[in-house]
């Protein structure tokens, strides 16, 4: 089997992290061998495979030895739970330097090094919230992750930016075989929460993959560095994530997306009773006029 | 293939041997790829038309040979200046070197200037590292007085902040709290080397004063601040030494690279040598006022003297051709209360003479001319006061509010009722307009000798050929030592204009029996 490459995004906090670690564990529980990259300077990616507060990152280490010419992969790459493989590109503290270069110094490492030759089934690319600059559309560009998965919920601000992840996508796809591969939807227990994302997914092109209920077991698990599948196995929960691994595996649904207006998606969100039916006579009115 | 040690030739005439055309014949014929001669023939003469004109002057997402170069330039030049100043470019090695070469070909001299050398991982984590050991090293190694810092586009995008890194470094120990660290942020893909040299200013004189203005008076040190902008003709700084001096009035010319980009060679070399001594910067903002010898290139200087200062900052125009350095030193003349000496009035007379006597020459020709804001802007002065008439005027970087004043200039001369101006326009731009709207000359720096040599392709009644003044001039050699500002200066430029409209008449007339009886002896 070719080796397949994925990548996360979504909202910040949506729970990207928690829930690739979570599905690599299903994945990897069946005998896969995968790789994660994580692609955010905060560099959680990996904490709970390898029961590690934070891994030391290729940027962290780059910086140690001098130039990232003298690192070795070694060095960068640990394995944890289930022989997963785990990496994290690193980057600068909050408020100095560029965390977009470190994504693509990291990656470009990785492939020189020989990172992706192993005999790996699936690579997944954790990327930090928004693709906020080139930096963090590394992993979809050139022939690096082919199927995108977008972690969202039913809140609102969470589906303009699965909506805005759609568009970021697309400029790539036309050019490249990258594609939307479907949403996850990693619920917040929001009103018709399954029939609107499934509903957004239709807009987008693709389709709702899975539905992740919410459950404690996942924050009690992770206060212990630690996946649900790992955690405790015959709970409820780890069965959701094994049942995702397995839709993930078997999916072949992959499309450019087409990503929708702000007004068209307002409409959805109205449609579904998030948002009110907009009254342009209160625009700019304040309280006292009212 | 090989040479012998009697007779070694250079590559001109070596690669005009058979052996060589053949190689080069084969390697673009076998390797090349090359378009067949007659395709090649047809798209250059497309690309002298006026159709094709019209799509270049439409043209959007594409420079060529853009008549200006990047701001970390100029802010090496300005650093340049001042005494036992290290230029000190905060970012990527290979853009330094850049700089030194740039300013080596020009003024065939070595250039001091230093950077930090940041690498991947400074480009992730920002280079505060690079900062604190640059700094420590820099000072270590060359012992310098005072270090400039500039950036380049690598620092400026990740937003680096100098200000900090410099005094984070100073925290560290890099180098002493009280050694002089000015700085400027100078972004290449903002602006052009003016903008550098502007900003490169702005910040030292900010460094040394700002915090310093208490007890600070106008004019009671009663100098006048003359600041250059961007200049690489030496001979300018000079001139105006000169006549400051035949005027009795005290000066200082803030950046004067003069001694480190003219050093003699007597075996000893000079990593720094002359220049604006810092107690000069310290004590400029109580001179009686600061004129900016090319304005249009000193917006952020002239905001901080009027702003800070609080001198007037008079607006002059750059002292080039008869009319203005009149207005120049009759401007100094009034703010200093020194009279204009015997000697300058000769030197006028002298030049006005000059004038007189090439006039007849000059008298209609038409001029192209591209080149730097302040530059272009005083040789169209100069060329209406001659009664040369420019056709085509392009500056690069200049902005709309320099056109106006350009159009409005021209606009009063009869000799600048035909001239088109263009800013924000490149070389390849000028170089269609040397074909559909061919002058007799064009004027500006080396960069023209392709369009030269592309106009006379086309055959020798389209020839433009060029008059070097400008910057960089990379094909001839110390022509940074002559001069173009005051009136000598524009002596300097009446003898090149006439003695090329001279030369040229007589490559037109030599043709024996032909055109020969105009070639004459006296001219």
């Amino acid at each position: 089997m070719a080796m397949r490459q994925c990548a996360i995004y979504g909202k910040g906090g949506i729970g990207k992290s928690t829930t690739t670690q979570n599905l690599v564990a299903g994945i990897a529980e069946l005998g896969k061998k995968v790789m994660i990259v994580g692609c955010d300077p905060k560099a959680d990616s990996t904490r709970l495979i390898l029961h590690a507060k934070a891994q030391n990152t290729i940027m962290e280490m780059a910086a140690e030895a001098g130039t990232v010419e003298d690192l070795e992969l070694e060095d960068v790459l640990k394995t944890g739970y289930g022989d997963i493989k785990c990496v994290e590109s690193g980057g600068p503290e909050p408020g100095v330097g560029c965390a977009g270069r470190g994504v693509i110094t990291a990656i470009n490492f990785l492939e020189e090094e020989g990172a992706y030759e192993e005999d790996l089934n699936f690579v997944f690319y954790d990327v930090l919230g928004d693709v906020v600059c080139g930096g963090f559309a590394m992993p979809i560009r050139e022939n690096k992750a082919q199927e995108i998965y977008i972690v969202c919920s039913g809140e609102m601000m969470a589906m303009y930016a699965a909506n805005n992840i759609s568009k970021g996508i697309v400029k790539y796809a036309n050019s490249g075989s990258v594609r939307l591969a479907g949403l996850i939807c990693n619920s917040r227990e929001t009103d018709r929460e399954d029939e609107l994302i499934m509903a957004l997914a239709a807009r987008l092109g693709t389709t709702m993959i899975h539905f992740v209920p919410r459950d404690n077991i996942v924050q009690r698990a992770e206060i212990r560095r630690m996946t649900v599948i790992e955690y405790d196995p015959t709970c409820s929960q780890a069965e959701e994530y094994r049942t995702l691994a397995n839709k993930i595996i078997e999916n072949t649904n992959l499309n450019i997306p087409t990503p929708i207006t702000m007004d068209e998606l307002e409409e959805l969100l109205m449609e579904f009773g998030i948002m009110d039916v907009e009254d342009e006579s209160i625009v700019g009115q304040t309280a006292t006029a009212e | 293939m090989s040479q012998v040690v009697e007779d070694i030739k250079p590559s001109y005439p070596l690669f005009r041997k058979d052996e060589y055309k053949e190689t080069l014949k084969n390697k673009q014929e076998m390797f090349e790829e090359k378009h067949p001669q007659d395709k090649i023939e047809e798209v250059f003469q497309w690309s002298t038309t006026d159709e094709y004109k019209e799509l270049n002057f439409n043209r959007q997402a594409l420079t060529v040979n853009p008549a200006k170069a990047c701001q970390p330039l100029g802010a090496v030049l300005c650093a340049l200046g001042f005494e036992k100043t290290l230029p000190y470019v905060h970012g990527s090695q290979g853009c330094v070197a850049y700089f030194r070469t740039y300013f080596n070909r020009h003024f065939k001299e070595p250039v001091a200037c230093v950077s930090d050398s940041m690498t991947e991982d400074a480009a992730v984590f920002g280079g505060q590292q690079n900062m604190i050991a640059g700094l420590e090293n820099a000072k270590a190694l060359y012992k310098p007085e005072m270090i400039a810092v500039s950036t380049t586009c690598m620092a400026e995008v990740i937003g680096d902040d100098l200000n900090a890194f410099i005094g984070n470094s100073k925290k560290a120990g890099a180098v002493e709290e009280d050694f002089p660290t000015p700085y400027a942020h100078t972004p290449s893909f903002v602006g052009s080397h003016t903008t550098g040299w502007d900003n490169m200013f702005e910040g030292i004189i900010r460094y040394f004063t700002l915090n310093h203005m208490e007890g600070k008076e106008v004019g009671s040190n009663k100098k006048i601040n003359i600041v250059p902008g961007f200049e690489t003709y030496l001979g300018n700084y000079r001139v105006m030494k000169r006549m400051m001096d035949e005027m009795g009035v005290g000066y200082s010319l803030l950046s004067d690279p003069t001694d480190v980009l003219d050093t003699p060679a007597d075996g000893k070399f000079r990593m720094y040598d002359g220049g604006t001594s810092l107690d000069e910067v310290k004590d400029a903002p109580n001179a009686i006022d600061t004129l900016l010898l090319q304005p249009w290139q000193s917006m952020k200087t002239r905001k901080y003297v009027k702003n800070t200062w609080k001198q007037p900052a008079t607006d002059i125009a750059i002292p080039m051709g008869l009319e203005a350095t009149d207005a120049f030193l009759m401007k100094v003349s009034e703010l200093t209360g020194q009279p204009i000496p015997e000697s300058l009035t000769r030197e006028r007379g002298v030049l006005v003479d000059m004038m007189t006597d090439s006039h007849t020459w000059l008298h209609g020709k038409k001029f192209g001319l591209y080149g730097d804001a302040d530059f272009v802007m005083g040789m169209a002065r100069f060329l209406l006061e001659v009664g040369a008439e420019p056709t085509q005027i392009l500056c690069n970087h200049a902005n709309k509010r320099w056109n106006k004043a350009m159009k409005k200039m021209l606009s009063e001369s009869p000799y600048g009722q035909n001239c088109e101006v263009h800013n924000s326009k490149d070389l390849w731009h000028f170089r269609s307009l040397m074909f559909t709207d061919k002058p007799d000359f064009m004027i500006g720096n080396s960069y023209g000798k392709f369009i030269q040599r592309d106009t006379l392709h086309k055959g020798k009644e389209f020839e433009v050929p060029l008059i070097r003044i400008g910057f960089p001039i990379f094909d001839r050699h110390h022509m940074h030592r002559d001069t173009t500002l005051g009136y000598e200066g524009a002596m300097y430029m009446l003898k090149t204009l006439t003695n090329a409209v001279l030369e040229r008449l007589d490559e037109e007339t030599r043709g024996m029996g032909t055109t020969d009886y105009n070639y004459d002896l006296i001219r």
